[in-house]
């Protein structure tokens, strides 16, 4: 069915996409967005897993796309909160303003 | 095939272009609805690799969950006036050594997939659903690893309300 595109294509643009998400992690001072380009990046996880699990014939690589997405989800609501409360007590969510444990 | 193939970069263009929207976008907003054409753009690409039921549950979970409390993020972290917005860029020197690394992650992980021979089935499986395969692995083999994510969940979630909530 997924004959004419190999798999090599899958694969170059998760990595693609793991790339930009790896620059808006080291670039971007606002934490939402921060926590954003992380989303991306698991995103670009999860497209390597599904297309290995597709190529192979296996839907084991699908089953670890939950767990992944379970994590994710969590890891949303935990960060947005820690910024929330960060914004109440400091007035911002810019990452390098915060440096109460820089030594 | 070549439908398949034009739906296929026309979706890997939507999530590039998405993706550098979310990441180098100056307001957050436009950041937060990029983010939204990703994450459409993604399960489309996962219902062209047949994982019908991962992608409807990445429109879920993701579109339906984890973006909206991110728009609330945003909302609730800037000034009703709208002043503040924007969100800047780090120093030069910093945005310099963030992009020669992620330009080296870029290419690591390129050639290490081209010149990898993965292992693939040869045959082509035709599958008309996934969703009872993976029904059937998660009560069986990976039970407690299901179990766990539950527990991670409940406690994540318990933990946010605690952290989030008002003194």
């Amino acid at each position: 069915m997924f004959t004419n595109i190999p798999l090599e294509y899958y694969l170059g643009l998760s990595a693609v996409l793991f790339a930009i998400g790896a620059v808006g992690v080291l670039t971007r001072r606002n934490a939402i967005v921060i926590l954003m380009s992380i989303e991306v990046m698991l995103n670009a996880v999860n497209l390597t897993f599904i297309s290995f699990a597709s190529y192979f014939g296996d839907t084991v690589g699908q089953i670890f796309v939950f767990f992944v997405m379970a994590v994710a989800a969590a890891e949303a609501a935990v960060g947005l909160a820690i910024v929330l409360a960060l914004y109440r007590n400091k007035q911002t969510v810019f990452v390098d303003e915060v440096n109460l444990l820089k030594w | 095939m070549v439908l398949f193939e034009f739906v296929f970069y026309m979706f890997a263009v939507v999530v590039i272009v998405s993706a550098m929207g979310v990441v180098f976008s100056k307001k957050m907003m436009y950041s937060a609805f990029s983010l939204l054409f990703t994450f459409f753009g993604m399960a489309g690409l996962y219902v062209l690799l047949n994982a019908d039921f991962v992608a409807v549950t990445q429109i879920m979970v993701y579109v339906g969950g984890i973006l909206v409390l991110i728009v609330f993020g945003v909302m609730l972290t800037t000034k009703i006036t709208g002043v503040e917005v924007k969100s800047g860029m780090i120093g030069k020197f910093q945005l310099t050594v963030g992009a020669i690394v992620a330009t080296c992650v870029a290419i690591f992980l390129s050639v290490m997939y081209m010149n990898v021979d993965w292992m693939t089935s040869k045959m082509n499986i035709e599958v008309s659903s996934t969703t009872g395969f993976i029904g059937f692995g998660l009560f069986t083999e990976y039970l407690l690893a299901f179990f766990v994510a539950a527990i991670l969940l409940l406690i994540a979630f318990i933990g946010a309300a605690k952290i989030a909530r008002r003194k």
